[in-house]
């Protein structure tokens, strides 16, 4: 299924949809995104009813529930002109399954589906291809090597990973250095983490092996989910190497020309 | 040896895959291989186009599905009129006994096979040797495997499960080789051995990669020459054929040849590929003299009709399967049945019953990995998801489950609940510590978990708003 057409964001008003995990682990990515969104001269809010976007009912098979779900997030975001979320995969879920969630019979709600996923954004690719931004004009505080891991929903899904790299790639001392496998899947794959943990893990293990034979000291990537896979399984093979998102490692050039 | 069904059981199956380190070696060795290779051949020119090639190759694959019950009639005609004789099975015991009535017609003995996917679906193999017949599988992976009385576990390379050091002990113990590593003196030896199984052999078996209506052809492609050897050598041929092996032209088979090839093996064109006009002429010197197709439905035309007919397209590359992360972790036995992988987990559940693959959707982290390398283009990551939703609304779903989502989800429709849970997860954090409840457990045991953050992003925004 093509994904819907978007007009340019340039100059509106951006609706952050934080996502849950977010919201409630890394509160401070969100913070980071809402300063970087800012510090490119972009109107942020905050739409105080958001949860969740219903991906983990709908990829179990859950679908009315997922309906339900998407039914309060239509609400929730029903005066966003445009919406940004930190999130390749549930960026994935707004644009491609909320249209395949509803047909013409569901009426409003089929009509909402279309809408929101014909001006949602995943953070990257609102920066690069959205407001033709690659060059933040920032600079990190000391030389620093990253490789990018690409989120499978971000990178199969919507096309992403050229985005988060050109986005490094323009911010001062940061260099950027292969990661093996960059493009496999760290086999955390939302409840089938928990369903077939096993496999889940076999994955893992193959991820961290990786990381830990790449030359760079962080990995970034563009969702917390999988960077929740991937530092856990880090963190309990007592691997020095971390994961961290993309708008963690801007903000922190953002804090230091601040400082 | 005839394949037993036991899908059910993918999530033990699994673990013992995990726990098999020559397993691990060679799967995960062997499917990183074909990605690769497959990538440089695809992509060989340009991105552009290798997936030029790929939407062309969807494009007459889904044109014949469309057209598939007039192409079956075109193509029965053209068959007929190229001498072949043409059955139809509904199912694995019409096949068989098909391919029995057919032996016991022209007095055979011993049969030389060539790769077949659908015959390991047919259970032929078993069904022939029971009524007396010798049977040698002549493709080497499917020779080994035959040896070592197991069933294929991929479907190009069928013997990719088995380090180099496993085969050498299969020969050595079976058929007496003398014990060698080199694994050119170990096809030496198999090929002297075969030599002398397709001499000797009355009537062999292939299966189709296609079937090309316009011509009434069987297209046939392969690398080692045994399905030559086993479609002209003999008195009599018999090609099994699946329905929804139709393709509309020869100029679609020159397409598909392209992609397949690529996507399987990494080759731009297999060393020999094969079009089958039916027995020998009476000018020609080889050929056999009674050629049979026996096309077979088993299930195919129960998928025909809904939204899985695209499943049907498939031209059993492999490439899904070397692209897989789970996969690559398990090969294609756990998966219990015949297809691994991706289109396995897809097609099990449609030719067996959903009931008797419940866990088979559910084996796929949706990573898209699948659907990216499948040479015509399978949605394949659309369909698991398909599935599990009729897992669900049909009662397969464990009802520990069903109560949890609805509650989740009465809990995402407010943002105060929400919060309340966020809280809730960091007190029971707090208290819990490491330790996690029910299948959350299944987290921790080989991950650390973050901490929930004192104050959830929702504060951080309203005191920075304030």
């Amino acid at each position: 299924m093509a994904l819907p057409a978007r007009e340019s964001p340039v100059g509106k008003r951006v609706s952050l949809f934080v996502t849950c995990i977010v919201d409630m682990i890394y509160p401070g990515t969100g913070l980071s995104v809402v300063e970087i969104l800012e510090h490119v001269g972009v109107r942020v809010d905050f739409p105080p009813a958001q949860t969740c976007c219903g991906q983990p009912a709908f990829n179990s098979g859950y679908r009315d529930e997922a309906r339900t779900v998407a039914a309060h997030f239509f609400k929730a975001f029903k005066d966003a002109e445009v919406i940004v979320t930190p999130s390749g995969s549930c960026a994935t879920m707004l644009r491609h399954e909320y249209p395949s969630l509803f047909t013409p019979d569901d009426g409003e709600r089929y009509q909402e589906a279309q809408r929101i996923a014909s001006i949602t954004w995943e953070f990257s690719e609102f920066l690069v291809d959205g407001l033709g931004m690659a060059d933040l004009d920032l600079s990190l505080p000391a030389r620093e090597s990253f490789a990018f891991h690409d989120a499978c929903h971000g990178l199969r899904g919507l096309g992403l990973g050229g985005a988060s790299r050109d986005l490094l790639a323009h911010l001062g001392n940061a260099e950027l250095t292969e990661l093996n496998e960059c493009e496999v899947c760290c086999g955390f794959g939302g409840l089938f983490s928990v369903k077939m943990p096993e496999l889940s893990n076999a994955m893992l293990q193959n991820k961290v092996q990786n990381i830990n034979d790449a030359a760079a000291d962080t990995i970034v990537t563009g969702d917390v989910s999988c960077l929740t896979q991937m530092n856990g399984g880090l963190s309990r093979r007592k691997s020095g190497k971390r994961v961290v998102h993309l708008a963690d490692v801007l903000a922190k050039a953002l804090r230091k020309e601040r400082a | 040896m005839s394949v037993e069904l036991k899908s059910n059981d993918f999530v033990a199956l699994a673990d013992i895959a995990l726990h098999n380190n020559d397993l691990q070696h060679a799967v995960g060795a062997g499917t990183r291989g074909g990605y690769q290779r497959r990538a440089e051949t695809m992509f060989a020119h340009s991105q552009e186009h290798g997936e030029h090639m790929r939407q062309q190759a969807a494009e007459a694959k889904r044109r014949a599905l469309r057209n598939l019950p007039d192409l079956l009639e075109t193509a029965e005609r053209n068959l007929i009129a190229n001498g072949w004789r043409v059955e139809w099975a509904e199912d694995a015991a019409e096949a068989n006994q098909l391919v029995l009535d057919i032996a016991r017609r022209h007095g055979i003995e011993s049969v030389t096979k060539s790769k077949s996917m659908l015959s390991e679906e047919l259970g032929v193999n078993h069904a022939m040797e029971a009524a007396g017949l010798r049977v040698v599988e002549t493709d080497l992976g499917e020779y080994i495997i035959q040896l070592n009385n197991e069933t294929p576990s991929h479907i190009v390379a069928p013997v990719m499960h088995k380090t180099k050091a496993e085969i050498r002990d299969i020969f050595v113990r079976e058929l007496d080789m003398a014990p060698t590593d080199d694994a050119e003196e170990m096809v030496a030896f198999a090929r002297k051995m075969l030599r002398e199984d397709f001499l000797s052999a009355d009537m062999g078996i292939s299966g189709g990669n296609f079937l090309i209506a316009e011509t009434g052809s069987i297209g046939l492609v392969m690398n080692e020459g045994n399905g030559r050897m086993c479609t002209s050598l003999p008195r009599v041929h018999i090609a099994l054929v699946g329905i929804e092996k139709i393709i509309e032209t020869v100029e679609d088979y020159a397409t598909l040849t392209q992609v397949l090839p690529s996507s399987s093996t990494g080759q731009k064109l297999t060393v020999y590929t094969n079009i089958l006009n039916g027995p020998g002429r009476d000018a020609e010197g080889d050929g056999p003299d009674h050629s049979y197709v026996i096309l077979v439905d088993n299930g195919r035309s129960k998928i025909y009709g809904t939204d899985y007919a695209e499943a049907l397209t498939c031209i059993r590359c492999g490439a899904c399967q070397n692209a897989c992360p789970v996969y690559r972790s398990t090969g294609g036995h756990a998966y219990g049945w015949v297809y691994g992988g991706p289109i396995g987990a897809v097609l099990t559940p449609l030719l067996v019953g959903l009931e008797n693959a419940q866990p088979l959707p559910h084996a796929s982290s949706l990573c898209g990995s699948c659907k990216q390398v499948c040479p015509v283009d399978i949605d394949l990551p659309r369909m698991l998801l398909d599935l599990r939703w009729e897992l669900v609304r049909d009662g397969h779903s464990k009802t520990g489950w069903d109560a949890a989502m609805k509650m989740w989800a009465v809990g995402m429709t407010s943002a105060t609940r929400f919060a309340l849970g966020g809280k809730a997860a960091r007190a029971g954090q707090h208290i819990m510590g490491d330790y996690m409840p029910g299948i959350l457990g299944n987290w921790s045991k080989h991950r650390d978990f973050p901490d929930f953050a004192p104050k959830p992003f929702r504060q951080l925004w309203k005191e920075r708003n304030q």
